[in-house]
């Protein structure tokens, strides 16, 4: 039995849909140890407590819930000093955190700072004796390495989209606490968090995601595969690097060895040839589709379901039928 | 812009091509190396071109080179070397262990005595993939830090840098000294000039022992992932959508 330390990633005064998969893998590891609490760490501007019962129902015996003005952005010393301080107070077999942009700064951070070692881009774990086992992708996932992780804590960031957020109601015993260290005297310190364009769902979250290459011709184009992720209204766009590369898209929509690591339900790759290292950034996609003028693109051989024509005549007829089978649901 | 003479390190990683089908060798522990091709990691040619263009700005500045790892990574930091760093420093170790945490102990020894304004790392490695060696040894070190940023100003002895998050990015600031990872699109990595490779074999290259504690992960096992089931084309043109609507929607239930 041991208590597992949760860092619940927030953006303003909103819990991200990572923040609640990482309470849901503790819950996890915490019932795979026989059952010890969870912890959650929860901070942000004033209105983040408000969100504690949010992580409570996920399954947090105890929220951690530190509220300040100076925590509207990320501030990642503030976040290190303080989750490290309760990690360290708090005798947690392991701390898991996401494989976000944000998990990706902080987890190194806390872990370094406790002097024991992280795995980020967690697939699964277990518990055996005094070792934690994970898998983790590595050489653009074309191996899984299992690894064992003799340190207390074991320091894991999950991979995104691995863990389904679910629901297990606990106490969820709200602990008010305040930041380790005064945002105000934080060395480094983001002084604006820019939204992406309007509202768009997140590559990494979202559960369809519909990728456009050099196949488009144009920038312009790219309003095809926006009315198709329209069309299903839970989808967010993607691009390649070529297309990043030709400032079509911003480089934060690439996909692939270098950009995001994405794996929806359903990927649609729209004019994309299929190169390696866009392969690297979505071949873990439960469902893929493709749609290429060449037979011979290697899209083709990672794709459930290929589709060979002009994504011009293509694309838009799907976007039609998928319209007409949303309507029906 | 102009800025004072800056001294800047670059902490680069020997990786293999990615463009192939891995074999995982006999003791099921590590990759079959045959026939791999291995280069500087693409960030952190980027973080050496980071470092080279604001040396440009000023004449007074110095950038050195630090890859952890066997002799050959020696050939790494010869590129790094030839695209135009001043100094190179092999800090030797038998092999690259996967542990985050010995390598940034190993590097923050070398690195703490060097005074440096500015240390940069790729914001990862494809081969380990792992991404925590910036910051564990920006931690180690005490040093400001700000992860995978795409872009970077520097002037007066502070820095401005972007960060790009789901869905958002980040506008970060920061005093020198720090330490840096870079993210794709701050730049791109100029190739090495004729001039430049002969010119690198003549450049310092230092070699001292790592000091690498023991590790706390240890890879157990590395396999391949299964194989995703051959891929079928189910028609062509737009009367292949009717076709694929049903699919998702009746297979693989995604609609």
């Amino acid at each position: 039995m041991a208590n597992i330390f949760a860092f619940a990633e927030s953006r303003g005064t909103d819990v991200r849909k990572v923040g609640l998969e990482a309470v849901t893998a503790a819950r996890m590891l915490a019932d795979k140890s026989g059952g010890g609490e969870v912890h959650a760490l929860l901070l942000g501007p004033p209105g983040i407590s408000g969100k504690a019962s949010q992580l409570a129902q996920h399954g947090a015996d105890v929220v951690i819930v530190v509220e300040h003005d100076g925590l509207a952005n990320y501030s990642p010393e503030v976040a290190t000093a303080t989750a490290a301080e309760r990690i360290k107070s708090g005798g947690y077999r392991a701390a898991i955190f996401s494989t976000s942009a944000q998990g990706r700064d902080l987890a190194p951070r806390v872990a370094a700072r406790l002097g024991v070692s992280v795995v980020t881009d967690v697939l699964s774990f277990e518990i055996e004796g005094d070792t934690v086992v994970v898998r983790h992708p590595m050489n653009i996932g074309k191996v899984i390495a299992t690894l064992a992780i003799s340190a207390t804590p074991a320091v894991l960031a999950m991979r995104p989209n691995v863990i389904s957020p679910a629901q297990n109601a606990k106490a969820g015993r709200v602990e008010n606490a305040q930041p380790a260290l005064d945002p105000a005297t934080a060395r480094v310190r983001v002084i604006e968090t820019r939204k992406g364009s309007g509202g768009k769902l997140d590559l990494a979250e979202a559960p369809v995601v519909i990728a456009g290459g050099r196949g488009l011709k144009a920038a312009e184009n790219f309003k095809l595969v926006e009315d198709l992720a329209s069309a299903f209204g839970n989808a967010a766009v993607g691009a390649t690097r070529a297309v990043t590369d030709d400032g079509w898209r911003p480089h934060s929509d690439q996909i692939g060895q270098t950009g995001r690591l994405v794996s929806p339900e359903l990927y649609i790759a729209v004019g994309i040839s299929g190169a390696v290292q866009h392969l690297a950034g979505m071949r873990t996609s439960k469902t893929i589709v493709a749609v290429n003028k060449d037979k011979d693109a290697p899209i083709f051989k990672v794709a459930d379901y290929g589709i060979v024509g002009d994504v011009f005549e293509v694309i838009p007829a799907l976007t039609e039928a998928v319209r007409e089978a949303k309507k029906h649901h | 812009m102009e800025i004072p003479a800056v001294k800047i390190a670059v902490c680069v990683k020997r990786v293999p091509d990615m463009d192939v089908r891995f074999r995982i060798a006999a003791d099921t522990l590590s990759l079959d190396e045959a026939g791999l091709k291995f280069d500087i990691n693409d960030f952190d040619a980027w973080a050496v071109e980071a470092a080279l263009q604001l040396r440009e700005k000023n004449a007074g500045s110095e950038v050195t080179v630090i890859s952890l790892g066997p002799d050959v990574v020696q050939e790494t930091i010869r590129k790094a070397l030839s695209m135009g760093a001043d100094r190179g420093i092999q800090l030797k170790a038998d092999k690259i262990p996967f542990d985050g945490l010995a390598i940034a102990k190993a590097l923050a020894e070398e690195l703490k005595g060097g005074s440096y304004d500015l240390i940069f790392f790729g914001k990862m490695s494809p081969d380990s993939s792992n991404g925590v060696v910036g910051p564990m040894t920006a931690e180690m070190l005490g040093l400001p830090c700000v992860t995978a940023i795409s872009t970077l100003e520097i002037a007066n002895g502070k820095g401005t840098a972007k960060r790009e998050l789901e869905g958002a990015q980040e506008i970060v600031e920061f005093p020198l000294p720090a330490v840096l990872t870079v993210d794709e699109g701050l730049n791109t990595a100029r190739y090495p000039s004729l001039k430049g490779i002969m010119a690198a074999k003549k450049k310092p290259l230092e070699v001292k022992a790592a000091q690498l504690p023991q590790p706390q992960v240890t890879v157990r096992k590395l396999e391949l992932p299964p194989e995703r089931k051959a891929g079928r084309i189910i028609g062509e043109g737009a009367a292949a959508v009717a076709e694929l609507v049903t699919l998702l929607q009746t297979e693989a239930k995604v609609l």
